[in-house]
């Protein structure tokens, strides 16, 4: 069934969903006021499914990230009238406890900085084997038994011996496979990986991006995976959620994003993106950069920066339209096909 | 032509063979040794601490026997009494080594005292959330502001004279308020590192964060800081005898010797000179290791690579 263009997207009724993002609201208290961070998001994943979210610096990624595990800590507060179901509960009611007990467990997170996300005096083999005593009240023998096996798993030679060195030890792409490990070594039903990527040189990024591939596929388990490189995303993701100001902006399926971009942030993003047959001079830019999170502009967000903007997109805050089919679109322009096409017009002139 | 093998960027690390980074001439305690002062101060340090465990042995006389308190008082050293005897005609020397154990068993207990209290408040205030933290942190901002003599004499003057458990609760008690300070304010930094998010990512519970990947960081630190202790519970300790606050007579501290010796100070120096060198010699040798192994834990004594 597809719905006709230009309407505001209903949110999907996702009772097969893995977990359910319903309105997502995480504001942090500042000096310069309230810095709404993440404001509104919806989005679902299906259990096995690797979902790209893509966006700069400072448009509410990291923070959607972090508010799945709830390890926002004050002076950030996740809005209490937001939902996040998971495994038919909804994550921001249960006691700290049973939180605990979903961390590392059922959703697990790869942070962005393999350097920094290692206990520098502990052997990597004691930090994953702390997760598995942790969740399994494992003997020391038994859980250090899988923290070898996992080391093995995540493409390390010599795992017993590895196991026993500290992070200093080791080179930036083997620290990030310790960490991959460390989320992993529980089967996580949903991973969280953030920037995965980002620190590490792109001969071993593509080792990285190839391994979590793997073992996404053998350990059947969905994938949130929070980058800014789009790049990484079409390796990797075959659903993409766009995120501006806090705010999604424009969600479609992999092939359909790169193919018919609508959001006009979407489109510098690709433009932005260097290519092989690439014959410009220098690599296009999206003008300015993102708001402060304390003073979203009013009506369209992206307004300040967008090269269609017009009088409607000061005075509304633009829904999410549907575009055709699951694709949808933060943009006015669903909604006017008349200066759409106009739009497009002079960008293919 | 020769060919290189396919390099693979991510078997780079250290060898699986290379020994081990942390051979003894790199350790701390190597370190410590190497340096000539520290070596002394170490040295003195640990006979003092030979002194006091071998008291017994060690003492010509009972420290508390009263020969002659007529004929005997206020002797000058001599071959019989190397630290000539008190006004009850004591034996200086052997109340010297008894006090050297009171002495430096208090200073000792009262830092480890101390150092556990300020590091449970300090953990406590600085991951118990930021009410918690209001709180306890104004109190002992509080604390700070009394002198810490001041603060000391005004409990015991309730008591008159405090037997040496008593005393080292007390000045353990008094002396951790800097200490929490301290920790408090490396682990508001610690707790932000990545690897603690990821640790809490992964479910592991406050108080294990807490002992398990938080405290190892702030060890130097604190060690640094107890070292630095022990010197001023020496000092505070003293300085409670010498006001008559001291252990019970006819128990022996340096402190209390020094408190005998003041009344006959002209006619006796021989009954101050002893502790007074004794306190100063060993707060200074504690102080010097103190500094060096600042140093260390900053790491200004690894060799330049």
């Amino acid at each position: 069934m597809t719905s006709p263009s230009g309407i505001a997207a209903s949110e999907p009724a996702a009772s097969d969903a893995l977990i359910d993002v319903q309105n997502l609201r995480v504001a942090f208290s500042t000096p310069a006021g309230l810095a709404r961070a993440v404001d509104g998001v919806s989005f679902s994943i299906a259990p096995g499914e690797t979902v790209g979210m893509v966006g700069e610096s400072g448009c509410g990624k990291t923070v959607t990230g972090l508010s799945l595990l709830r390890l926002i800590e004050p002076p950030g507060l996740i809005d209490p009238a937001s939902r996040i179901l998971f495994e038919g509960r909804d994550l921001l009611r249960l006691s700290e406890r049973e939180i605990r007990r979903v961390r590392g467990r059922r959703i697990a997170m790869v942070f962005q900085e393999p350097m920094t996300a290692l206990n520098p005096v502990f052997t990597v083999g004691d930090q994953i084997a702390e997760v598995v005593r942790v969740h399994e009240g494992a003997s020391r023998r038994a859980a250090w038994q899988r923290a070898v096996e996992m080391l093995e798993r995540v493409g390390l030679s010599s795992p017993a011996e590895r196991a026993k060195q500290y992070p200093h030890q080791l080179s930036g792409g083997m620290r990030q496979r310790v960490l991959i490990g460390m989320a992993l070594v529980m089967r996580p039903a949903l991973l969280i990986a953030d920037e995965p990527t980002t620190a590490l040189d792109v001969t071993v990024q593509a080792q990285i991006l190839e391994l979590l591939r793997e073992l996404q596929r053998d350990f059947g388990m969905a994938v949130l995976l929070i980058t800014h490189d789009l790049g990484v995303i079409a390796e990797t993701a075959t659903r993409v959620l766009v995120m501006y100001g806090g705010e999604i902006v424009e969600q479609a399926s992999m092939d359909e994003l790169f193919a018919n971009a609508h959001h006009p942030y979407t489109q510098g993003l690709l433009a932005a993106m260097p290519r092989v047959d690439d014959t410009r001079e220098r690599l296009t830019t999206i003008p300015g950069t993102v708001p402060p999170p304390t003073a979203w502009p009013s009506g369209c967000r992206f307004r300040d920066r967008c090269p269609h903007a017009w009088d409607r997109t000061s005075r509304e805050h633009p829904d999410l339209f549907v575009v055709s089919g699951s694709h949808t679109s933060r943009c006015f322009l669903a909604q006017e096909p008349e200066r759409r096409r106009a739009v497009v017009a002079e960008q293919t002139e | 032509m020769h060919r290189a093998t396919p390099l693979s960027y991510d078997v780079a690390g250290a060898p699986l063979d290379a020994p081990a980074p942390e051979t003894w001439r790199r350790t701390p305690v190597a370190a410590l040794w190497r340096d000539g002062g520290t070596r002394a101060a170490l040295l003195l340090l640990i006979a003092l601490a030979l002194v006091a465990i071998l008291a017994p042995w060690l003492a010509p006389h009972d420290p508390a026997a009263q020969p002659d308190i007529i004929t005997l008082k206020n002797q000058a050293p001599s071959v019989a009494h190397p630290f000539g005897t008190d006004p009850y005609s004591r034996d200086v020397l052997s109340r010297m080594i008894y006090g050297t154990r009171v002495s430096l068993s208090i200073a000792i207990l009262a830092m480890l005292l101390s150092t556990f209290v300020g590091t449970a408040y300090g953990l406590t205030a600085a991951l118990g959330g930021r009410f918690t933290d209001a709180v306890l942190m104004r109190g002992v901002d509080t604390l700070l502001a009394i002198p810490r003599i001041l603060l000391l004499l005004g409990v015991v003057a309730m008591w008159g004279s405090l037997s040496v458990p008593a005393l080292i609760v007390v000045i353990g008690l008094s002396g951790w308020f800097a200490a929490a300070r301290l920790v408090r304010t490396q682990v508001l930094a610690l707790r932000e590192r990545d690897f603690v998010t990821a640790a809490r990512g992964l479910g592991a519970r406050t108080s294990s964060i807490a002992v398990r990947h938080i405290l190892p960081h702030v060890a130097s630190p604190i060690l640094v800081a107890a070292t630095f202790g022990i010197g001023a519970a020496l000092v505070i300790e003293a300085g409670l005898a010498y006001l008559g606050f001291g252990v019970p007579e006819p128990q022996a501290s340096w402190g209390s010797i020094l408190r005998e010796g003041h009344d006959v100070l002209v006619s006796a120096w021989w009954l101050s000179a002893a502790p007074g060198a004794a306190l100063v010699i060993s707060v200074l040798a504690v102080n010097v290791i103190a500094d060096r192994l600042r140093d260390i834990a900053s790491g200004r004594h690894l060799p330049r690579a």
